[in-house]
């Protein structure tokens, strides 16, 4: 190697720029993500200290498991919420769960084409769509269909099964079931998007050992398919829920923002955005410290939820173990 | 399963016998005519030959010869992909795998397959990668399962260094044992005829080694077609070659006789080294 060569790669690089130039990118890259995860930190401490005030005055736990929730004696529990928060997202997961998971098997292994990317630009709209408008869909289309059929149920129990009707409440639309139907809708194209993608990353060579074994289709899919996509498959289903228990505006429309326990099937009831976005203009003093601190465990709740998003991630990936 | 079908004699496996070879010799599969089309496009055209029952063929031609796409003909892998088209018949014990009401699933479970990289089924244990087939044969006795699982690792000379962690996740053994238990999955299900698309180009020299070794065994419990793109390897391990050129069945014969007294010209430039 003659070194004039080697000379002359390295003109063109001023000192300066090789002095500095990888340090100044790693620098800038490194503020950013402090920046973000400062952010993160930051909220989450200002929102505990702004609802210490109320979590003073009941204590956490008391705040945590009390039940009223009463402006005028300026009593605050937060059980109500937490209870509808966390009914109306695990329901709305339960009956999305198989409908999203059958879209994203059929857009992927048994749609033709056309059909496939036809159903993946609908559900990026449906995951686009502001939650006002699934909320305007929800109390003028949906609350009415739900209140005819609550009404055949509820008369069919009054006169067969009367030990059922207060587990149902009263049949008026607006109440749990239209907002866990409307959640339901509305995070079937999380999920469906997330399993679509992790059951397309899935291996040509996983396919063709199972078929090479005398799979049909669907043992192909059960067998080497699902197993292999299932970590994708439950992260999305975590983000769905993650969405669902931070939904506000389509749920508040259609729930009946009800704090009085116990919650019926077809009642009204209320979840913690609810009780944010129904109080925050007037709420002053201890009022809007409770409010913070309905915050601050919302907060907790998806925090813990993502932590453990990512560690199912993680246990059930097949991809760390290739 | 195993019965046979009367079968015209090939004409090959006439000039075969009449090269001196054993008389026992019985094609269990054979390729008439078969060509694959990807689109337009002829991958591999028109290819005629013989593959004998308890026998090693080795496939062999440089890259893009046809031979990997020829192989996936014999157990209708190319329905899986769309554009792919075959032409012409395979017959399996005297039966065309193309015929109408073929049901290429039938095809596939007494036609099995070995690839090119190992890929067991990383959630499952070695024991149920095993039986992987014979669970969608529906067989749930536990007995019976038992038993294949410890034949077919047998057969695939793994047995002894998995017999004491038969739970263990698939994925925890090296990249050799990966394929022989591989192998040992489509053993499982006793099929016919064993493919084997390139075992051992993703392996190191010693893991190749063990599954070269294993090939004279199989040949006993199954038919085994094996492509590869090491010359040196289809001489060691198999008893009939057909070489490959650009699509096209170019020569084949017995692998001694094809590696020293090749026919065609081709096939003595690429046996020789002049280019592949």
């Amino acid at each position: 190697m003659e070194p004039v060569q080697t000379r002359s790669i390295h003109v063109s690089q001023s000192p300066l720029y090789r002095a500095l130039g990888d340090r100044l990118f790693v620098g800038a890259i490194l503020v950013l993500c402090l920046l973000v995860i400062g952010i993160v930190l930051v909220m989450g401490w200002q929102l505990g200290s702004a609802g210490s005030e109320a979590l003073a005055a009941f204590g956490f736990w008391g705040f945590l498991s009390g039940s009223t929730w009463d402006p005028v004696q300026n009593i605050y529990g937060a059980w109500p919420f937490i209870l509808g928060t966390l009914l109306t997202s695990l329901g709305a997961l339960a009956l999305a769960f198989f409908p999203a998971l059958a879209v994203a098997i059929f857009a992927v292994e048994y749609a033709p084409r056309w059909l496939g990317s036809a159903l993946s630009y609908a559900l990026e709209l449906l995951a686009s769509l502001p939650s006002v408008i699934y909320g305007l869909w929800g109390l003028f289309v949906l609350v009415p269909a739900v209140r005819a059929v609550q009404e055949s149920v509820y008369f069919w129990a009054a006169d067969y099964a009367p030990f059922l009707l207060p587990l149902l409440g009263n049949p008026i639309g607006i109440g749990m079931t239209s907002a866990v139907l409307v959640l339901a809708v509305m995070i079937i194209p999380f999920a469906a998007t997330l399993a679509k993608d992790s059951i397309a990353l899935v291996p040509a060579a996983q396919r063709e050992a199972a078929y090479g074994l005398g799979a049909t289709k669907w043992e192909v899919i059960r067998l080497a398919i699902l197993p292999y996509a299932r970590g994708g498959i439950l992260a999305g289903v975590i983000l769905a829920l993650t969405r669902a228990l931070g939904e506000t505006m389509a749920v508040v429309m259609v729930i009946g923002n009800s704090n009085k326990l116990p919650f019926t099937l077809f009642g009204p009831a209320t979840t913690i955005p609810s009780a944010v976005i129904n109080e925050f203009g007037e709420a002053q003093g201890l009022q809007l410290s409770s409010l913070l601190a309905l915050g601050f465990i919302l907060f907790l709740i998806s925090g813990a939820l993502n932590l453990l998003a990512a560690w199912i991630v993680k246990r059930m990936s097949v991809e760390g173990r290739l | 399963m195993n019965e046979q079908r009367p079968l015209t004699v090939p004409p090959k496996l006439e000039a075969a016998r009449a090269g001196g070879l054993e008389a026992d010799l019985k094609p269990r599969m054979e390729a008439q005519g078969l060509t694959v089309y990807y689109g337009k496009k002829v991958g591999v055209g028109n290819v005629s030959m013989p593959i004998y029952a308890n026998r090693v063929t080795a496939l062999i031609g440089p890259s893009g010869c046809g031979k990997t796409t020829f192989l996936r003909a014999l157990n209708r892998m190319h329905d899986l992909t769309p554009v792919a088209r075959v032409e012409g018949k395979a017959l399996l014990d005297g039966q065309d795998i193309y015929a109408p009401g073929v049901d290429p699933v039938d095809v596939r479970r007494r036609i099995g397959m070995v690839f090119q990289k190992p890929n067991p089924f990383p959630t499952l244990t070695i024991y149920d990668n095993v039986i992987a087939g014979l669970k969608l044969l529906g067989v749930r006795r536990k007995n019976v399962l038992d038993e294949a699982v410890e034949r077919s690792l047998q057969q695939a000379a793994l047995w002894d260094e998995v017999k004491d962690r038969l739970r263990a996740p698939g994925m925890s053994l090296s990249g050799g044992q990966q394929q022989r238990l591989c192998i040992a999955r489509a053993l499982a299900v006793q099929p016919e005829v064993l493919l084997m698309d390139e075992p051992t180009s993703a392996l190191d020299p010693i893991s190749t080694q063990s599954i070269e070794d294993l090939m004279s065994e199989l040949k006993k419990h199954v038919t085994v077609v094996i492509v590869t793109h090491n010359m040196q390897q289809a001489a060691r391990v198999s008893d009939f070659t057909g070489y490959f050129l650009t699509g096209e069945l170019v020569e084949f014969g017995p692998t001694s006789q094809v590696f020293t007294m090749p026919k065609d010209p081709r096939t003595e430039a690429y046996i020789t080294g002049r280019f592949g």
